[in-house]
């Protein structure tokens, strides 16, 4: 995935698809380690591009999405390839997947798990019910939407949503992260 | 099965004259009516007796009904593993007047009273540890009453300000959507009337 980055981007813009010019590039590049011992680099391009390679999410599966979100890290899809690696603690996480109905009763822990984040922090709403309370939304115990307790950066519908869906919001997220990134958020 | 099941509940109702007030089949399923205040001396004598065995508490909860003096039944399910047989036991009570628990006959019912308090505020005398089980921390209420209304009286959001979550009163932005079921538009389709359907089957046996 390290080959999908701003490193790569053509003068237009576009990504540069494998080929002569992006060998070309490569070839530049490994020549400068080789000949310096050292190459330069856009130190924001850098961090973004470690960052969307490494967006560990915290585990928090609260309903049946969960199942959709345990297919997404299997090998079928297997978010590992994405270096996207579940986490049982919230210090070692970026990002948060907030996956299935968010009750009244879990509200406070969910905010506390949040608040333990390290920044930069990120959250993938999924499913109906985090997105809006969805099937529950008339309920005395549900909250409605998870974006009432925590800010959210991206939203996945479904109910649940597939696991293809769930690895495209994570390639969302990628692409927020990329484009808006800043080294300070 | 019928008339076995109605033995049975002749038999209950012999044995216990002062505790149950009524047996019934319903629907292939044995109904005993009891009273609230020997509903242990009933329990007991349906686990322990010959006849009966029941030996596992499978279910305890609540029914309310509004416009009944004594709004709440609870009921108990009650399985019989020697005999392959089911029993309901229905008891009345209301808001007030506390049912006794039969903790000391069936551990398990200790979380279904905690479950029927919560969600009916039915009072079991005697048990250990009623309290809420499901609702949220400090929830005022019994949501499974009619009188309850369906979303509550207050919602959660986070405030930014005192750094943690906080109720508030509840304001819904979007009416609740009582769907039409006979509109041919929003409902399910007419089915094609029967004499229809039979005219149908006909013609195919007669071409």
């Amino acid at each position: 995935m390290g080959v999908e980055t701003n490193s790569l981007i053509s003068a237009d813009g576009s990504p540069l698809l494998p080929g002569k010019m992006q060998d070309d590039i490569l070839r530049g590049v490994t020549g400068e380690l080789q000949d310096q011992g050292f190459v330069v680099a856009n130190l924001d391009k850098l961090v973004n591009w470690a960052r969307t390679g490494s967006l560990w999410p915290m585990t928090f599966g609260l309903a049946c999405c969960a199942i959709e979100m345990i297919h997404a890290y299997m090998p079928r899809y297997d978010l590992d390839r994405f270096g996207v690696v579940p986490r049982p603690s919230p210090r070692q996480s970026d990002v948060i997947i907030v996956a299935g109905t968010l009750t009244n009763k879990m509200a406070p822990a969910f905010r506390k798990v949040y608040d333990q984040m390290s920044e930069p922090r990120y959250v993938i709403s999924m499913g109906s019910c985090a997105n809006s309370g969805g099937y529950y939304h008339h309920s005395y115990s549900v909250v409605r939407g998870c974006d009432r307790i925590v800010p959210v950066d991206v939203y996945v519908p479904g109910c649940p949503p597939t696991a293809e869906a769930l690895v495209y919001g994570i390639l969302q997220l990628q692409k927020k992260i990329n484009r808006t990134g800043t080294l300070w958020r | 099965m019928d008339a076995a099941l109605q033995d049975l509940g002749e038999i209950i109702a012999i044995s216990l004259p002062d505790c149950v007030t009524s047996t019934e089949v319903v629907c292939g399923e044995l109904v005993v009516h009891a009273n609230r205040d020997s509903i242990i001396k009933t329990l007991t004598f349906l686990r322990d007796d010959a006849n009966c065995h029941f030996k596992q508490l499978v279910d305890l909860c609540g029914v309310d009904y509004p416009e009944r003096e004594e709004r709440f039944d609870v009921v108990y399910h009650m399985l019989s593993m020697t005999h392959n047989t089911r029993v309901r036991i229905k008891v009345r009570t209301d808001e007030d007047t506390p049912v006794p628990s039969v903790v000391e006959l069936f551990s398990t019912a200790g979380w279904f009273e905690r479950e029927t308090w919560d969600m009916f505020g039915v009072y079991f005398s005697n048990n250990p540890d009623l309290r809420r089980l499901l609702t949220d921390y400090g929830f005022e209420g019994h949501p499974l009453r009619k009188d309850f209304p369906l979303s509550g009286y207050v919602e959660l959001h986070y405030n930014d300000e005192l750094k943690r979550v906080v109720y508030t009163p509840i304001k819904m932005t979007q009416e609740y959507r009582s769907f039409d079921f006979l509109s041919p538009w929003e409902g399910v389709q007419k089915e094609m009337p029967v004499e229809a359907v039979a005219d149908d089957n006909s013609d195919e046996g007669a071409s």
